[in-house]
């Protein structure tokens, strides 16, 4: 999970063009949006797209997505439990 | 002598230069225009993470108002939406239209980005810019083929005359592969006699645009 974790960092980093950030600057456990790291709803579709497009998940409705890209801890709890890790 | 309209500040970014009111602030040669404007954002030490996420013509547009701008207040004296900003290019967003492209070409692998699909309309950079100063007055972007000086000065006088806007940001911002330009007036309206500052006229705008070439 930790390796899992770490990895999605980057790539977040990297899907959201978060070029001042490292991954030890972000939370695991911390809301993505509004606080956090303050992302928004692009962000959100960039991270819904992500999911699908390295990990083969699809997030099916507005409530899953809220909860699943709650955090980095969510999101790599939501890829595991669908096999994906 | 009166007029409708004087230029009271002005602001090049082009040819890896940075210049405001005919002096040169920032020059940082051989870097390309990404590298180049992320060099800007840093040696002025603006803080605006969303700075980072925007296109090439968003970031260009930004930054020439930030430095347009830049410890004058000039918009303090003016309310929101008695502010406009009306720019023009040749491009429109190509750049990005180009990589949103790229992105859906194939179709076996057709993963569209939101962040880059969002940019693919040049009136997005005036959003952006009217979010970080607030501007709720008219945003308007045309597209021609080059810098069209009576165009722009005839269509703010109106907004001047008929009272829409009291002050307005105005210009050229234009990116296409390596090739970038942004030239930015800040335009107070008045009909009070203006000695020794710029009149807002065709003739002046085109002159300055063509003195920071």
């Amino acid at each position: 999970m930790e390796q899992l974790i770490q990895k999605l960092k980057e790539e977040i980093i990297d899907a959201l063009n978060l070029s001042e950030m490292n991954p030890e600057q972000i939370d695991d456990k911390a809301p993505l949006f509004i606080d956090g790291l303050g992302l928004d709803s692009i962000d959100a579709l960039e991270l819904t797209v992500l999911l699908e497009k390295k990990y083969g998940l699809r997030i099916s409705t507005a409530e899953e997505g809220k909860k699943v890209l709650y955090s980095v801890r969510s999101m790599a709890e939501f890829i595991t439990a669908n096999g994906k890790a | 002598m009166t007029n409708s309209g004087f230029i009271s500040r002005f602001c090049s970014i082009r040819n890896n230069t940075v210049v405001v009111n005919n002096k040169t602030e920032f020059f940082r040669p051989d870097e390309k225009p990404e590298k180049f404007l992320t060099g800007v954002y840093q040696h002025f030490a603006i803080q605006y993470p969303k700075f980072y996420k925007m296109d090439i013509l968003s970031k260009l547009g930004f930054l020439s108002v930030e430095l347009l701008l830049r410890d004058t207040g000039l918009l303090e004296k003016y309310a929101g939406h008695k502010t406009g900003i009306i720019l023009m290019n040749a491009s429109s967003s190509l750049d990005t239209d180009r990589r949103h492209q790229e992105s859906i070409l194939d179709r076996a692998n057709y993963f569209p980005s939101p962040a880059v699909f969002v940019y693919t309309l040049p009136n997005i950079m005036i959003g952006e810019i009217s979010i970080r100063h607030k501007i709720t007055g008219e945003g308007t972007f045309f597209v021609r083929e080059r810098f069209d000086a009576s165009f722009l000065v005839s269509y703010i006088r109106q907004l001047f005359d008929t009272g829409i806007l009291q002050c307005c940001i105005t210009g050229w911002t234009e990116t296409n592969g390596d090739d970038y330009e942004s030239v930015m007036y800040f335009v107070e309206k008045t009909d009070r006699p203006m000695d020794g500052i710029a009149n807002f006229d065709a003739a002046t705008i085109q002159k300055l645009y063509d003195k920071v070439k």
